[in-house]
């Protein structure tokens, strides 16, 4: 056991805290009052999320881990404002949310690129859905493919290239026409463990050069806190904040830094949370 | 390593695709004259291979003029169901209301057979092309429909809300994203239609026709001519395949994306 585990009168170091003091820091990006979401079904109501209240600021890597079922997609659909809250507000960039605003990239477990169009032009979906000018934006979705290593397969059909590849074009996808924020559902879930990695890294390079806000959903809790700026763990549906934690790790991180005495105590203490919830799956 | 050798001719020309069911034509029709000298069968009762393609050969010009007609009807009945077909689909996948109260009636409206109510056509629009064109239409329509309506209803829900929360509008998104998913199981519809669509016309001209093959068909059926009625079905069968491979060669033009006509190349990172 750590000094920091052991019960004493002084405050825990500011990682393990429950409920992170950096909020309040910095120009919030996406706010959350009172946000709930109920699903009316056949059967009655079911409650996915209970009132949520949280910030996340201005380029910040916020990481939201939690059991399966939990509400964490549905966290991702209220934001981006294809699903209306049952009660509360979203504010994003200061602007009341109730529709799709386009102000965000949206990358999902799967690369969902669309087969019939080539990589460069699944790249520029959201510059036809948007009806932005198409010759400005090309040369941004070609400096994308190369920043992610798919320069030269802009003219390949997406089954052309592997898993790990497709997932990068669909985060090219996303960044395309230059959202301020990114919302990255399970993004690795579906790619093999050596790929996952080198993508974490990846990410967090993209990250940093863009200087994104990202809101990232994942299973895996040393994922989440290799990842994050803070880490929010959620509990079982319907889903509640259990808790906000910092992570203090500095930037940029290698992969070293998951040796790191504060990684590994974070790690054991976001799971013990789903040790005494009992589900994680 | 060996050096890797060119297969010899005839393996070369067996792996055309258009050989192997020739060859198993050919096998068939074999066993179809050995069995008729075999078992002694009756001219009149099934033709020699033979008489079927003497016939074919002598009436030639008098059953492509009749062939006319019948496909003539079948590529307009075929025409009509994709054109009606296809956006029932759209509003049947679209709305769940509508779905509910036309989609139990179209499946029971399957089970009225078509030969029976075909003569009720010919009440109502007489002896020329609109009795067959309506057969057609109506043996092509439903399959169309069923097609379509789960090619559109397959869309990954996810992939349509990623469209969505780019600000694409409702009929953007549906033109990007649901059009282009449903178009491999609308034309695997199309080509059941189509040769759903022939069997339709002639249909049309069993009932009530002085003109086409169903109408050739039934008067050689009449008069005991085997022969003709045999050459008449090989002429059916042709235009079903010409037709089938019409739409398979739009499909390949217009969806050479699909799995179906990829080949084996993968590049890893």
């Amino acid at each position: 056991m750590t000094p920091a585990m052991r019960p004493t009168d002084l405050q825990p170091p500011a990682h393990l805290r429950l409920v992170s003091d950096r909020a309040e820091t910095g120009a919030p990006e996406i706010t959350l009052t009172g946000v709930s979401k109920t699903y009316r079904t056949r059967d009655g109501d079911v409650p996915s999320l209970r009132p949520l209240d949280f910030r996340i600021n201005e380029g910040e890597f916020f990481v939201v881990v939690g059991p399966s079922g939990c509400g964490k997609s549905t966290l991702l659909k209220l934001i981006s404002g294809l699903l209306p809250p049952t009660t509360g507000e979203i504010t994003v960039g200061g602007n009341k949310v109730t529709r799709p605003h386009g102000n965000v990239g949206i990358v999902f477990q799967n690369a969902l690129l669309l087969p019939w169009r080539n990589i460069l032009s699944n790249v520029m979906l959201p510059i036809d859905m948007k009806h932005l000018p198409r010759d400005r934006y090309l040369s941004r979705a070609k400096d994308l493919l190369k920043l992610v290593g798919l320069e030269g397969f802009e003219k390949k059909l997406p089954w052309q290239l592997s898993g790990g590849m497709q997932q990068r074009a669909s985060i090219c996808r996303a960044l395309v026409h230059d959202p301020k924020i990114m919302l990255m559902d399970e993004p690795f879930g579906a790619l093999d463990a050596l790929t996952r990695e080198r993508m974490n890294l990846e990410l967090m390079t993209i990250q940093r050069e863009t200087g994104k806000t990202v809101l990232l959903i994942t299973h895996s809790i040393p994922e989440a806190v290799f990842l994050a700026d803070r880490v929010m763990v959620m509990t079982e549906r319907p889903g509640a904040i259990a808790a906000i934690y910092d992570v203090p790790l500095p930037r940029p991180r290698s992969l070293d830094a998951m040796a790191d005495p504060v990684f590994i105590e974070l790690v054991q203490r976001i799971r013990k949370h789903f040790f005494t919830q009992g589900a994680l799956d | 390593m060996a050096e890797p050798k060119a297969p010899p001719i005839f393996a070369r020309a067996l792996n055309a695709a258009w050989i192997r069911p020739v060859l198993f034509l050919v096998f068939i029709v074999a066993i179809w004259d050995l069995s008729i000298r075999l078992f002694k069968i009756p001219a009149y009762q099934i033709p020699a291979p033979a008489d079927v393609v003497a016939v074919l050969r002598s009436d030639w010009p008098e059953l492509l003029r009749q062939s006319w007609p019948t496909t003539y009807a079948t590529v307009c009945g075929f025409l009509l169901s994709a054109l009606f077909g296809i956006p029932v689909a759209m509003v049947i996948a679209g709305s769940k209301t509508v779905e509910s109260y036309v989609y139990p009636l179209l499946v029971f409206s399957q089970s009225v057979p078509k030969i029976a109510i075909a003569p009720l056509f010919v009440v109502w629009f007489g002896f020329g092309i609109i009795p067959k064109v309506i057969s057609a239409f109506l043996l092509g329509f439903f399959p169309v429909v069923v097609s379509a309506v789960q090619g559109f209803k397959s869309v990954d829900p996810d992939m349509v809300d990623l469209a969505r929360a780019m600000q694409g509008s409702r009929f953007q998104v549906f033109r990007a994203v649901n059009l282009p998913h449903a178009l491999p199981a609308i034309f695997s519809g199309l080509k059941v239609s189509v040769t759903l669509a022939v069997v339709g016309a002639v249909v049309g001209e069993f009932v009530g026709s002085n003109s086409g093959i169903g109408y050739v068909m039934q008067r050689s059926i009449g008069t005991f001519d085997l022969p003709t009625m045999f050459a008449a079905l090989v002429i059916l069968a042709l235009l079903g395949v010409v037709l089938f491979w019409i739409v398979d060669r739009i499909e390949r033009l217009i969806i050479p994306w699909h799995v179906s006509h990829r080949e084996d190349i993968v590049f890893t990172s």
